[in-house]
């Protein structure tokens, strides 16, 4: 389920976010809530997150540790071993700089190329764009597994097999991108664009000086889709970096997990944080970056 | 920047080929330009590729010669639709996403109107739902597959202090596969609960109340208002969810390795060791058949959606 990462989910959120400001309070708030209905809440969130709770304290556990019967709740002795392993013996800091640039090659990728293709279809009168936007809509749901095959042998006989290009080239564009940037733009005047020809700038110039910027809030968005989408992509890496210089985190976390050190619990605990931690803090930083541009917008 | 005056000049500029029309369109495919070119090379190229080497005998032996093959015929469809194999992975995919998806879609339905009935922490409470739905499947696989250990794992310990011998969850034949359909719901439900939450704010207030006055109680109110209100967005996350399913591989690559005897075993999976067999031409046959039935399911489901308007 490589390809399975929220597409909208952010999107959704923040509209939602955005419907219920519009809307006033939340419904039906006012009657006031019964108590076990926060119960209920509350255990469903204790199964939700006990999983990562685990985790964590695991892997700071010594291995004997996170492997006795009964279990310790709270590590009696800490240690800093499974990540020392990680670090020394299993080189997870190439895995994570690879990931990273990855990611963010991605991500730039996807932030230029699809505002681009999303402002020509929303903002600008052209031969084609009915098909051109036909395309982009009938491709959303391309699943990656329908292509592996024929991506492998086009990217090996281009020379990019186990190179970085061969890692994320196939991801820099991806259709729901530019859908999200075509909505968005759609929702800017066309006064601005009127404005700025009189005034004189070319039609580049105004995508990029004057529409762009106004974009903050689907960039935002876009930007955590695509890092997240392509900082857990699984299929097309596991497949194309065949030597461990170029494996990313996942690759890294599961091959290890089949191999000979699928008996190091704590170890890949630990690794399974390094996977897992970073995604979360970001989350939650753009998290609340959306609300500064939704509190902006409202504003504005 | 330039003020929001009205300026009438680029409404009539727009009719007619003017020098503007013309740069806007020159503009326009210099923007799609770098998408297009990308997308037809590493999406278009290879959705259509993969159509072709279906019906080839390529090899992994024929990596460097893609284009010295020999047609095939249907002869890799005979094969895979003969394979014993083949059809248990179909089923067992089947199974994922027919179990899957209605138990995603109901737990996530459940989240959605508690945590719309709340006032307090609300966004506290949306945030710990969601956030198994950002972490890699790799990771969660296998912090589960040390949760689910039959002797040593957190799980079975619970289980025994309550008196019950928890078994070998993903060692069983049985059980295995509804135990990673169990940990799949846990992560996706995240999702479907925020796009749940969006349609709940679509069911009008007023008609709630009104069933109220007219002595509906919860589960009537919710049952004859709230669904069908939100009918396309209970589609639209069966849509969404089946598809996803539908190409499950990570979890039963880190946590059964397909096993115990393919009990687990996906189509993407079969796909992936076919690939790794040097098999590109059935590879491609098997992953043919699993986009089509994902374009079907889109292709239904959407046309469904659509018949609710």
């Amino acid at each position: 389920m490589t390809t399975y990462t929220p597409p909208t989910a952010t999107a959704e959120e923040t509209a939602e976010r955005d419907a219920a400001r519009v809307g006033g309070l939340p419904p039906r708030a006012e009657r006031g809530s019964p108590w076990w209905l926060y119960a209920v809440l509350g255990v469903g969130l204790l199964v939700m997150s006990l999983p990562f709770v685990w985790m964590v304290v695991s892997s700071i556990k010594p291995e004997a540790e996170v492997r006795r019967v009964p279990p310790t709740w709270l590590p009696e002795t800490v240690t800093t071993e499974n990540y020392q392993t990680l670090l020394d013996r299993l080189s997870f800091p190439t895995y994570f700089v690879n990931s990273t640039v990855v990611a963010v090659v991605v991500m730039l990728g996807n932030l230029v190329f699809c505002s681009m293709l999303g402002y020509a279809l929303a903002k600008l009168d052209f031969r084609g764009k009915k098909v051109v936007f036909a395309l982009v809509l009938g491709t959303l749901m391309v699943p990656g597994i329908a292509v592996i095959v024929p991506l492998f042998v086009l990217v090996t006989n281009l020379g990019l097999a186990n190179t970085f290009p061969g890692l994320f080239l196939p991801y820099l564009v991806t259709p729901i991108g530019v859908f999200l940037m075509r909505q968005y733009f759609l929702g800017l005047p066309d006064e601005l664009i009127s404005a700025a020809r009189v005034d004189g700038a070319g039609e580049f110039r105004i995508f990029w000086n004057v529409m762009l910027p106004l974009t903050g809030p689907a960039l935002a968005t876009l930007a955590l889709l695509t890092f997240l989408a392509s900082w857990n992509n699984f299929l097309w890496p596991v497949v194309v970096a065949q030597t461990e210089d170029r494996y990313t985190l996942p690759v890294a976390l599961a091959l290890y997990s089949v191999g000979q050190n699928a008996t190091q619990y704590g170890v890949l605990l630990a690794g399974a944080v390094v996977v897992v931690l970073p995604v979360i803090a970001v989350f939650l930083a753009v998290q609340r970056y959306f609300v500064q541009g939704i509190a902006m917008t409202g504003i504005k | 920047m330039a003020t929001v005056s009205t300026t009438p000049a680029p409404v009539a500029a727009r009719r007619g080929t003017t020098p503007l029309r013309r740069s806007q369109a020159r503009t326009a495919w210099l923007l799609a330009l770098p998408f297009l070119l990308l997308f037809a090379i590493f999406t278009i190229g290879p959705v259509l590729a993969s159509l072709v080497m279906s019906f080839t005998d390529m090899r992994s032996t024929d990596l460097r010669t893609p284009f010295a093959v020999d047609p095939a015929g249907v002869s890799n469809y005979v094969d895979l639709f003969g394979d014993p194999l083949f059809r248990k992975v179909a089923v067992n995919t089947a199974i994922f996403v027919l179990v899957g998806v209605p138990l995603t879609m109901v737990l996530a339905l459940a989240a959605a109107v508690g945590l719309n009935q709340i006032t307090r922490v609300r966004s506290f409470f949306r945030l710990g739902y969601y956030l198994p739905v950002i972490t890699s499947i790799v990771a969660v696989a296998v912090v589960w597959r040390f949760l689910l250990q039959p002797d040593t794992g957190p799980i079975n310990q619970v289980l025994g202090l309550v008196g019950i011998d928890g078994p070998d969850w993903l060692g069983s034949t049985t059980l295995a596969l509804p135990t990673l359909i169990v940990m799949t719901a846990w992560r996706n439900l995240g999702y479907l609960m925020v796009i749940f939450l969006a349609g709940l704010q679509t069911v009008p207030r007023e008609m709630l109340e009104a069933a109220e006055v007219d002595g509906a109680g919860r589960w009537q109110r919710f049952r004859y208002v709230t669904v069908p209100v939100m009918r396309p967005t209970l589609l639209f996350g069966a849509v969404i969810t089946s598809i996803g399913y539908l190409q499950f591989f990570e979890e039963p690559f880190v946590m059964t390795n397909g096993g115990p005897l393919d009990a687990t075993r996906s189509m993407a999976m079969y796909v992936y060791d076919q690939f790794g067999f040097g098999n590109y031409g059935i590879a491609s046959a098997a992953s043919y058949v699993l986009f089509v039935a994902i374009a079907a399911l889109t292709f239904v489901l959407f046309r469904a959606l659509r018949s609710t308007d």
